[in-house]
């Protein structure tokens, strides 16, 4: 956020452990908050309502993801998997024992954090392009028992009907109902990143990241915390796949298949690895990009072309200019959109008196 | 300051007052269908040619003066065969104020499933997704339109049984595309092996579906099945058709399901003189010779116009034609009970269900759409690669229905 820590005097230590310590920042953050929680939901129509809930389930998936990827440095390819998980082990609660939905979120995002810390175990050996094609075994490994065992899928259609969450005798079915439920969890999910990272957790996480050997050396239990990332990264992933089942009422493990963790990948990449507004511009650009795309081609697209042209014209271009785009920001500054947010920040600091 | 207050009142008045006055006359004449399409992603082989298929059918019914006066508008959105493009193109097509939505592919009928019936917008699955959808009470707003891949089990198993004169200690081999859609057969199929005492093997194929030699191998001579039943998507039905070549194994013993029938799985096979006798699976009319096509050509040259290239590729364009015909015969339906053309899902829905003996010259299958079936009766019709063509070997049947009740039911009750 823009800023300015000219005059700000800290006088105490909870002035200085607070997460925003600077007035600006507060301020920033307050209206974002009015935003998002008022006027865009108040003001817009449920289909922007719809593309702002995929974003919000992609932003707690890259959030998860980031963790291990950019803050710990353990390459995973098994993300959509650990969606996976989470999603049916809700959805095989909330049918078979009826519990309620914050009992099926625990529920998927810790056994989510179990399957993912097992498929972890490899990191303790194996690091880099090694890590990642032991976390594809995982993802593979788990689609298949997902698509096999009945017992967790529920016959050969691999497809759980959940229904909608409660909040007590409303159900919370339209867009703009899972908006607010979907954003709540996005803000706790943002607030438990931004916290963790800078905890002493976090602080081992990067310290494994930057030279694992040296991390070691200065009393950093490896075997602990690279698990742990794997751990609180799927237990995100976990979550993610609960809340995407409640989204759509339906758990389908056709949803978390190789692509789905592929795209997580390319949103933190793009984003910015370890950085918390990095995941969340990275996940906003990723789900927005193609549908902006679209929204423009179908405006100018039929002043040049005939329509059934454009309308097979469309996916092609829309697909070639997604990859140029993601080519184009990386090029421009390889370290993510996070970074590039960073760099007009700094302009702006001393702006107008740069020398 | 006040002078300015109230000229900005007045103003505000007078722009809303012109958006009451204009909104409605934009709004009514215009009839949407959201149409999902894959042009790009899994199975864009068959979405390239069905969805031209769609919009030219919707063109000559506009080019005749719609329905009813009313012009359809088909909003085509690509969802790449992934679920939440799938998911947000829906949001824009209610937005849009579609009043019937033609989904497409298995994981995204499963997706929007609850969305459809809390809206109160018929989606239509046809020759793919749950074949329990089938059941119009349970799923009141999913309307498959086409033989489910349950009706398409046992009119395969009827067919080999006419084939091979009787189906008692007979080995037939089902070879598959590993996933929940290839699976959902495997039931039905099983129960008729024990109802006609034939024995039953399945070969998975996994995804993607391009390596498929050990299980073929295994079927030619080790199992050697009497017949095979095929059902595979995308790139897999043509490697399946060089398999079986390479391995000398019979293709006029081995019928494939509705997308492994097309004139593109064939070519990827090796084109139609390598394919010779290998049986297809339609739900829809097979060729150019239907009086609807002819119209559509027609309509093509009135504009002076080239007739489009996709046409040549029948089996998918003419499904396309007959996805499209089904949505504009359900739209004729609710408006002709409310001929203003202010017709909602509801009013679709209804539509669907009084769908009865429309055939369009042969292209569409007798269907009979109730309240209760949603799947109008499961027909289809084999055809055979024969002479470097498709050639009809049956007309349009149904078997074991009561097999298929049966399934559609305990699915009801699970």
């Amino acid at each position: 956020m823009i800023q300015r820590e000219c005059g700000v005097l800290k006088t105490s230590y909870e002035a200085d452990m607070a997460l925003y310590p600077l007035p600006i920042a507060r301020w920033t953050m307050g209206a974002l908050a009015v935003i998002f929680f008022g006027i865009l939901p108040l003001t817009l129509h449920e289909y922007y309502l719809s593309i702002a809930n995929l974003v919000w389930i992609a932003v707690i998936g890259a959030l998860g993801l980031n963790i291990l990827v950019g803050y710990t440095g353990q390459v995973s390819i098994g993300h959509g998997a650990f969606m996976s998980v989470g999603a049916y082990t809700a959805a095989n609660l909330a049918t078979r024992l009826d519990s309620p939905w914050p009992v099926n979120i625990l529920a998927g995002g810790l056994m989510a954090a179990a399957v993912g810390a097992v498929v972890g175990i490899p990191s303790l050996r194996i690091k880099g392009l090694y890590l990642a094609i032991a976390t594809l075994a995982g993802q593979l490994i788990i689609e298949w028992i997902i698509n096999h065992v009945t017992f967790i899928s529920g016959g050969v259609q691999a497809s759980i009907e959940v229904p909608r969450p409660r909040l007590g005798a409303i159900p919370l079915s339209s867009q703009r109902q899972m908006y607010f439920f979907l954003l709540v969890f996005v803000v706790l999910a943002i607030v438990a990143t931004l916290n963790l990272v800078r905890s002493r957790i976090g602080r081992a996480f990067i310290a494994v990241r930057d030279q694992d050997i040296a991390a070691e050396i200065i009393g950093i239990d490896i075997f602990r915390y690279k698990l742990l990332a794997f751990a609180i990264s799927s237990f995100y992933a976990g979550v993610t796949g609960v809340l995407y089942t409640y989204f759509l009422g339906i758990a389908n493990y056709e949803q978390f298949q190789i692509n789905v963790s592929i795209d997580y990948l390319a949103m933190i990449i793009v984003g910015g690895l370890g950085s918390v507004l990095g995941s969340v511009l990275g996940a906003a650009f990723v789900t927005l990009l193609p549908i902006v795309i679209r929204l423009g081609m179908e405006a100018f697209g039929g002043v040049f072309l005939e329509p059934q042209t454009v309308l097979n014209l469309i996916p092609n271009l829309r697909l070639m200019m997604f990859g140029a785009l993601i080519i184009f920001f990386l090029v421009v500054e390889p370290e993510g959109l996070n970074r590039l947010w960073r760099n007009i920040r700094n302009y702006f600091r001393i702006w107008p008196f740069a020398y | 300051m006040r002078f300015h207050r109230i000229t900005l009142v007045a103003l505000l008045v007078a722009l809303a007052g012109a958006l009451a006055v204009v909104s409605p006359a934009t709004a009514s004449h215009e009839i949407v269908i959201g149409m999902q399409c894959d042009r790009t992603g899994a199975t864009q082989i068959v979405g390239t040619v069905l969805c031209p298929g769609f919009h030219d059918y919707v063109a000559l019914v506009n080019s005749k003066g719609g329905v009813g006066g009313h012009k359809i508008k088909a909003l085509e959105i690509d969802h790449e065969y992934k679920v939440p493009p799938a998911v947000e193109s829906y949001e824009r097509h209610k937005k849009e104020g579609a009043v019937t939505m033609a989904v497409y592919g298995t994981p995204h009928i499963y997706a929007l499933a609850a969305k459809l019936t809390e809206d109160r917008i018929p989606g239509t699955s046809p020759g793919f997704g749950s074949a329990a959808a089938a059941d119009g009470i349970r799923y009141p707003y999913i309307f498959p339109i086409a033989a489910t891949y349950w009706s398409q089990g046992t009119a395969a198993v009827d067919f080999v049984k006419k084939q091979l004169g009787t189906l008692k200690g007979k080995k037939i081999a089902f070879i598959f595309y590993d996933n929940p859609a290839g699976r959902e057969p495997i039931e039905v199929l099983q129960d008729l092996a024990k109802i006609e005492g034939f024995e039953i093997k399945m070969f998975a194929v996994p995804p993607p579906g391009v390596e498929m030699g050990a299980q073929v191998l295994d079927i030619a001579q080790r199992f050697r099945a009497d017949f095979v039943i095929g059902h595979l998507f995308g790139g897999a039905p043509g490697v399946s058709i060089k398999e079986f070549k390479r391995v000398g194994y019979p293709l006029r013993k081995f019928v494939s399901f509705v997308w492994g029938s097309a004139e593109v799985n064939i070519e990827a096979g090796g084109g139609f003189a390598a394919a010779e006798g290998y049986y297809t699976m339609q739900f829809a009319g097979v060729g150019e010779d239907f009086p609807v096509l002819n119209e559509i050509k027609d309509m093509y040259k009135k504009q002076g116009k080239p007739v489009p290239k996709e046409m040549a590729s029948t089996v998918y364009y003419n499904r396309g034609v007959l996805i499209g015909a089904l949505h504009v015969e359900a739209i004729r339906h609710a408006v002709a009970a409310k001929p203003d053309g202010k017709i909602t899902g509801v009013d679709t829905k209804a539509g669907f269900e009084k769908i009865s003996n429309f055939t369009l010259g042969g292209l569409v299958p007798p269907l009979k759409i109730t309240a209760a079936d949603h799947e109008g009766g499961g027909l289809v019709q084999i055809w055979q690669v024969k002479g470097g063509k498709f050639v009809k070997v049956t007309d349009w049947y149904a078997a074991y229905p009561d097999v298929v009740a049966k399934h559609i039911k305990a699915a009801g009750t699970k």
